[in-house]
């Protein structure tokens, strides 16, 4: 409970009223480094630029008559209005640059800058997709050294390296099983998604065309053997898992279930988001999978960007192999790395290509960043980055389950996330408002209400990058947070106090959605932009 | 080990806390078997920051970087001059290293750029809600088709794609609508200065659920949307516009204005980069409200908080994958939030002024570089219309010509038959885009390259 806070106000004494600490209004609306920022539209103007191009010479255009005679409405700024605007936004973001990030299944860790210089080297950054190959065979190496590094890490065949983020590889992942059925001619129409599952799963099984059912979870978090064995046969083309699954757990039964499922003519999904916990410590290849997608971001440390980019390559056994989209890439027997794509997949023998995912090579910018974290770590490195990712996992769930209800904490170790649920909450606080609390202690909450298995879920994912006395200061925050919750302390009710919003009415914006900016009507009716040249 | 703050005795203290004699105690679900042991075979072991960089610094170096060459590559990515604050910006770590604003109250930073992103390109397109953003304009533009598709209820099975539509874009609609049971009409386009709009309407039929076009085409053509949105809306079917340089519509009108339903393209040329193809910045935009919920993608918008301060939050999320799983709308669980973030700051940064200024830049260096080429003997232009990237024929194997100049550090542009391997018609074709970065003796080089290997 002495823990210092990282906003340095001390806990354990939550404010009544967060009007009557902060003292008068200001005129600006600002408080010191507190500083609210107006929406571009309303500090822009369209006669304002920040980059100096020259004005446009009156000579005869080509634009086929198609010349724009309408204004757009685009607000420009002066370069030091803009980097002050994104700046003043910027604060009023949490990152992971800024203190830990517990989100369970998104795996937020440590950012090294490293990448971001590697992924700028002109060589990279400035190179474009369709330069003759001759031109680019150091991208092409980056490409090939990666895959290399997926394919032994994950005991598989080949890898796909053009999808775009995680969800997107699952796609690719289950349409590769879908060609390989197709190819001998066999129309299976269902794929089996354990409840646990992520949303994606599903929504990729039925993207792709098939039938979804659940196969259920038993009491102690893990896909039900007996209940997916039942349920095989030859309409089921696929059963997609997540090892480590969404409660945390090692799903101890994946070599049965592979083979279970491999008797009965079907394929094995494996959703990788959880990689980051068994990495050099089990080949999924070595359980049977045939498709697991790798998220670069969570596993290999890029960046998450607010929203993405991800990438999300797929790794294939060699049933699954031919079957992978263009633009795939080869070594030959020689070491020479080849880019294959539409006018030379003959040459390599890549014919049975299901098509194409995305124009281009995929996400460059991820795999220089994803191949510099795997050279720093080393083989030996992340080995450790599991062993320790594991370790702070559990530490956090021993550490807090006299407080909160660990509802398979008696099912064994956790792997790189501790599951908690809202069980002993006083009966009108909800995960949702000890979430709020701990932004008030300085945290990005955890991941909420998921799994759906649980109830009121609660996922907390420390990550390896989070030092033993990181996680002293969250547990203590947490138990803070979670004995007002038991306790029923209804300044729960109102947070955050502290942060640059108060709760934000979610139902408004869905029932009336606002989606963009309008100008407001100047009392003559016409909108005051418009005088200004804009919409 | 230098990511890894835990010390031995830390991991000591931790295991005493968890109750666990070692490590491998924590691993013990995983079968015996399937364990690995020592560090996997053929992988290095750990290097230092100066060594790490050191190897990808050569890697990075056997590539001819665009800056480096006379340059005149498009096709759907575009070399633009990034202000430097962009860069800056995005590497601000509370944007960076930033999770999905899912926790709105300490997420307005990047909730408050999205809204300002979504509204500017819903305006740069004429259109009424953008989303905000996709992975890129090829994934986007299948996900217009298969939108179209769910407006259709499943009634109707065709889509009818331009044979002027980027291949790529074209391929990924065929490999995904091979899954989804949607017939695909695709024609090949054919080398003439005018897109065979009327073609295009002939093949638009009752069945037709969308219609998809690119703005400037393909072969950089531009023309009049007006009369093919009016053919497929007699026929109940959508218009998709695909746009791939967003810059050309700071020229040219929007395709709103011309009567899209949908507009679809890549945002990479304002502040994302070249990056050998990735990551790039899908854009999504829709013209009528009543199609904004069966939009795909993140969705940010306006509200107020418990002190009725404007705020901004991600809404309409009962279409996504979280909520509805197999009756999701998508499978998209994100969005390409920093490069749109980047998008954001260099339009901000141009403004409409210099968004327009930017356009009659690049389309000047354009009409110059036609007006020498068309000089070159052998080369003849094959456009009327262009916006900055315009189609050649030089009466021989452009690729071949393509790799020779690559010889002399001239990246002269794409050659179609790289881009249309099975159409041997096309194989004199280059495709040459010219923006504000390329000088006047670049245009020289090529062109008297060009007169070189063609003589």
């Amino acid at each position: 409970m002495s823990a210092p806070n990282q906003s340095g106000w001390k806990p354990g004494t939550p404010v009544e009223d967060h009007n009557a600490m902060s003292g008068p209004d200001t005129v600006t609306g600002n408080r010191a480094l507190m500083l609210e920022e107006p929406l571009l539209f309303e500090i822009g103007h369209v006669e304002t630029t920040g980059v100096d191009l020259p004005e446009p010479s009156d000579t005869a255009t080509r634009l086929g008559g198609m010349d724009r005679a309408e204004a757009i409405g685009l607000p420009g700024l002066s370069e030091p209005e803009a980097v002050r605007h994104y700046t003043r936004l910027s604060r009023q973001n949490y990152g992971i640059d800024l203190g830990f990030f517990p989100l369970g299944s998104c795996t937020m860790k440590h950012n090294p800058r490293l990448n971001e210089k590697v992924a700028r080297m002109p060589g990279f950054a400035d190179v474009h997709p369709l330069q003759p190959v001759q031109t680019v065979p150091g991208a092409l190496e980056v490409i090939n050294e990666l895959a290399n590094w997926l394919i032994d890490l994950t005991g598989m065949h080949g890898v796909a390296m053009s999808p775009k983020a995680g969800a997107h590889g699952e796609l690719c992942g289950i349409l590769c099983i879908r060609a390989a059925l197709e190819a001998r001619g066999d129309a299976r129409k269902v794929v089996l998604v354990p409840e646990s599952a992520h949303g994606t799963n599903p929504a990729t099984a039925a993207f792709a065309g098939y039938e979804v059912e659940d196969i259920p979870a038993t009491a102690e978090g893990r896909v039900d053997l007996e209940a997916l064995k039942a349920r095989l046969g030859p309409d089921v083309a696929a059963v997609m898992i997540t090892n480590p699954n969404t409660c945390g757990l090692f799903e101890r039964d994946m070599k049965a279930i592979s083979d279970a499922v491999h008797a009965a003519g079907g394929f094995v999904y494996c959703d990788g988001a959880n990689f980051n916990a068994i990495v050099g410590k089990v080949r999924p290849g070595d359980l049977g999978v045939d498709a697991m997608h790798i998220n670069l971001h969570k596993t290999f440390s890029t960046p998450h960007g607010g929203g993405g980019p991800g990438s999300g390559p797929v790794v294939l056994s060699e049933a699954l192999a031919p079957f992978g989209p263009l633009p795939y890439v080869v070594r030959d027997k020689d070491g020479e790395v080849h880019l294959v794509e539409e006018e030379n997949a003959d040459e390599y023998g890549h014919t049975q290509a299901f098509g194409r995912m995305t124009a281009f090579h995929g996400q460059m910018g991820m795999f220089t960043r994803a191949l510099t974290y795997m050279l720093s770590h080393g083989a030996d490195g992340l080995k450790q980055v599991a062993e320790d990712a594991v370790l702070n996992a559990n530490y956090v769930l021993r550490s807090l389950d006299d407080v909160l209800d660990a509802p398979f904490g008696p099912s064994g170790p956790c792997m790189h996330e501790a599951l908690f649920s809202d069980a002993g909450f006083a009966e009108d606080i909800s995960t949702l408002d000890l979430a709020k609390g701990l932004i008030d202690e300085g945290y990005h909450p955890m991941t909420m209400y998921f799994p759906l298995v649980v109830h009121g879920a609660m996922l907390v994912e420390p990550t390896e990058t989070e030092s033993k006395a990181a996680l002293d200061q969250f547990i203590a925050a947490l138990r803070s947070v979670a004995e007002r919750a038991k306790s029923g302390d209804a300044t729960l009710k109102t947070a955050p106090h502290y942060a640059p919003r108060r709760r934000l009415d979610e139902t408004l914006a869905a029932r009336k959605p606002v989606l963009a900016y309008e100008e407001p009507m100047a009392p003559s009716g016409q909108p005051t932009m418009s005088e200004q040249g804009g919409r | 080990m230098r990511y890894l703050p835990l010390t031995e005795a830390d991991r000591s203290a931790m295991l005493e806390t968890i109750g666990a004699p070692d490590v491998d105690a924590l691993f013990s679900d995983v079968p015996e078997e399937a364990r690995l042991t020592g560090p996997i075979e053929g992988l290095p072991m750990h290097a230092s920051e100066m060594a790490v960089e050191k190897h990808m610094r050569r890697l990075s170096k056997k590539n001819l970087a665009a800056s480096d060459a006379a340059f005149f590559l498009g096709a759907g990515a575009y070399k633009h001059h990034v202000p430097a604050s962009v860069d800056h910006i995005i590497q601000r770590g509370e944007f960076l290293t930033a999770y999905t604003p899912y926790q709105p109250e300490i997420a307005q930073g990047t909730l408050q750029m999205l809204f300002e992103f979504q509204t500017q390109v819903a305006r740069l397109y004429g259109c009424h809600v953008a989303n905000a953003s996709m992975y890129d304009g090829s994934t986007a533009c299948w996900e217009a088709v298969a939108m179209a598709s769910r407006i259709a209820r499943g009634k109707k099975r065709k889509v009818v794609l331009s044979g002027a539509l980027h291949p790529h874009y074209a391929e990924v609609v065929k490999t995904m609508a091979k899954f989804t049971e949607d017939e695909i009409a695709h024609a090949s386009p054919a080398l003439q200065a005018q897109p065979d709009n009327d073609g295009l309407i002939a093949r638009i039929d009752d069945d037709t659920s969308c219609v998809v076009v690119q703005y400037p085409d393909i072969l950089g053509r531009v023309t009049d949307l007006q009369p093919i949105a009016d053919a497929a809306h007699e026929k109940g079917a959508l218009l998709i516009v695909v746009n791939t340089e967003p810059v050309a519509l700071g020229a040219i009108k929007s395709p709103g204005e011309m009567g899209a339903d949908i507009v679809v393209g890549e945002g990479q040329s304002l502040g994302v980069g070249l990056q050998f193809g990735g990551p790039y910045l899908g854009l999504f935009a829709v013209t009528s409200p009543k199609h904004v919920r069966q939009m795909p993608g993140r969705l940010c918008g306006e509200t107020v908080d418990a002190e009725s301060k404007r705020g901004f939050v991600l809404t309409l999320s009962t279409r996504e994958q979280h909520i509805r799983r197999e009756k999701a709308t998508s499978n998209i669980c994100t969005n390409s939030g920093l490069c749109a973030l980047a998008f954001s700051v260099h339009m901000t940064l141009l403004g409409e002024k210099g968004l327009r200024r930017l356009a009659m830049e690049n389309h000047r260096l354009a009409c110059h570089a036609v007006e020498r080429l068309s000089k070159v003997p052998g080369v003849s232009v094959l456009n009327d219309s262009f916006f900055n990237e315009f189609t050649i024929r030089l009466g021989t194997d452009a690729r071949a010509v393509v790799r020779t100049l690559a010889e002399r550090d001239i990246l002269a542009g794409v050659s179609l038959g790289r881009l249309f391997p099975n159409n041997a018609e096309l194989a004199d074709g280059l495709l040459v885009a010219v923006t504000e970065t390329t000088t006047d003796e670049d245009i020289e080089t090529l062109a008297s390259a060009l007169e070189e290997v063609l003589s």
